[in-house]
């Protein structure tokens, strides 16, 4: 096996993960006529949706801010960068087998993903806090507030979905985020430049090539 | 690391986005309301209710939604009146129909724009039962079992209070507080008691559900609940 997320990366994705959960289900239930009506109580749901949202954060901040975030925070430098095998990433039909590109750690999805999700909790806790305590915004300010808040939803649902649904399409992969390894075989064909940035082993880029 | 920072300028086009969305959000919200809106109305799915344009967030405060059919329903008025009543839906189609086109606030946020309501004003009700001259106020009660509301008289006699059964043209829904609800358009929507099923005649002022959780009691739109929001 070959480690792929170390331990504090794995909590800060599962407790992460955990609390999506929650701030998805609660806040369907606030939003949606016929969840409001089949579950009702409003005010509880409500006071867990924001405690949730308020403590979202907290697992990846203390996680880099830490000694023990090294791991993370490098792998939060390769999400910022792009290649060129990025773009062509893009471009591909299949893109869980794309096949013959020099992709490192992380493959231009998965980069996407990361970057909507760090972009998309942000603007969730602002609006939140803005919903959550009003009296300081205009009556306009207010309903833009709502209008991204709910929008932003709408797209964080449609991300998680699909994140979950490539990671169960590619359980070695996923495997990485649960156990915390990858095998050989998989970094050698899904993230060749990775393999190499590992091992060492330089002459491997025009064998993939 | 090679590449370019593209995940920075991703991130930050999205914090773009969501300030962008915050200062112009409402001016787009109005026009989808205006564009889309008619539109959504016309679907049969009841799909695109789950849209954020155009709707009501439907709220209760019991675990599930009040049921009541057209034949059954009653409602009472009772307390300082001379004339205890248990009016039926018929009944109250039989009065004569007041309409109000107003937007409705609700006090965690939201707006509905140009809201159509139509219904028997709650004076011709009052008038109907004969206040007696020691009362001051009125708590109403819904068929939820647990929602409960208050006004002054001086504010339910106004003519924008309405004991509606229509909203948009049709008969009230169940979660839009049908058959027949409270409508108080000057005020947030919690003053607006749905599945109104009892009205009583008090000499004082008894606070709802929501006024006992932290609410004002007059909740007059931009003027209580340190809230400034235009007026309905």
């Amino acid at each position: 096996m070959i480690p792929r997320f170390d331990r504090v990366e794995r909590v800060a994705h599962w407790t992460t993960a955990a609390l999506f959960g929650v701030l998805m289900l609660t806040g369907a239930v606030l939003y949606a006529g016929p969840f409001s009506a089949m579950f009702g109580r409003r005010e509880l749901f409500r006071q867990v949706h924001v405690y949730a949202g308020i403590l979202l954060p907290v697992p990846v901040l203390v996680a880099l801010g830490g000694r023990w975030g090294s791991q993370l925070r490098r792998d939060v430098a390769r999400i910022n960068r792009w290649t060129r095998d990025d773009a062509r990433w893009f471009r591909r039909r299949n893109r869980v087998r794309p096949g013959r590109l020099d992709t490192g750690k992380f493959n231009a999805g998965q980069k996407l993903n990361a970057t909507f999700f760090a972009g998309a909790v942000v603007v969730m806790l602002a609006t939140g806090l803005m919903l959550r305590w009003p009296s300081p915004f205009s009556n306009d300010l207010r309903t833009g507030a709502t209008f991204v808040h709910d929008w932003f939803a709408f797209g964080i649902w449609v991300a998680v979905l699909g994140h979950i649904f490539f990671a169960i399409r590619d359980p070695i992969a996923l495997g990485g985020m649960t156990r915390g390894g990858v095998t050989p075989y998989w970094a050698r064909t899904e993230r060749p430049a990775w393999y190499r940035e590992l091992t060492g082993n330089t002459t491997e880029r025009s064998a993939t090539r | 690391m090679d590449g370019a920072p593209v995940g920075r300028r991703v991130f930050l086009g999205l914090l773009g986005v969501g300030a962008a969305g915050i200062l112009w959000g409402s001016n787009v919200q109005r026009w989808l309301e205006r564009q889309v809106g008619p539109y959504l109305a016309k679907d049969g799915t009841g799909l695109s209710g789950l849209l954020p344009i155009g709707r009501f967030r439907i709220y209760s405060v019991t675990g599930s939604m009040p049921h009541r059919g057209h034949d059954e329903y009653r409602l009472q008025v009772a307390g300082l009146v001379d004339r205890p009543l248990a009016l039926s839906y018929g009944d109250l189609r039989t009065m004569p129909p007041a309409g109000l086109s107003r937007d409705f606030q609700c006090v965690t946020g939201w707006r509905v724009f140009d809201v159509k309501w139509k219904g028997v004003r709650l004076a011709d009700v009052l008038d109907r039962a004969g206040v007696q001259p020691s009362a001051k106020a009125l708590r109403f009660r819904s068929f939820d079992g647990t929602y409960t509301e208050s006004l002054t008289l001086k504010q339910a006699r106004r003519d924008d209070v309405l004991v509606a059964y229509e909203l948009e043209g049709e008969n009230l829904s169940d979660a839009h507080g049908g058959p027949v609800r409270l409508y108080v358009a000057p005020m947030y929507g919690y003053k607006s008691i749905k599945w109104l099923e009892r009205i009583e005649v008090t000499d004082e002022v008894v606070p709802g559900y929501w006024e006992n959780r932290g609410y004002d009691v007059d909740a007059w739109v931009g003027r209580s609940n340190n809230r400034d929001d235009s007026t309905t």
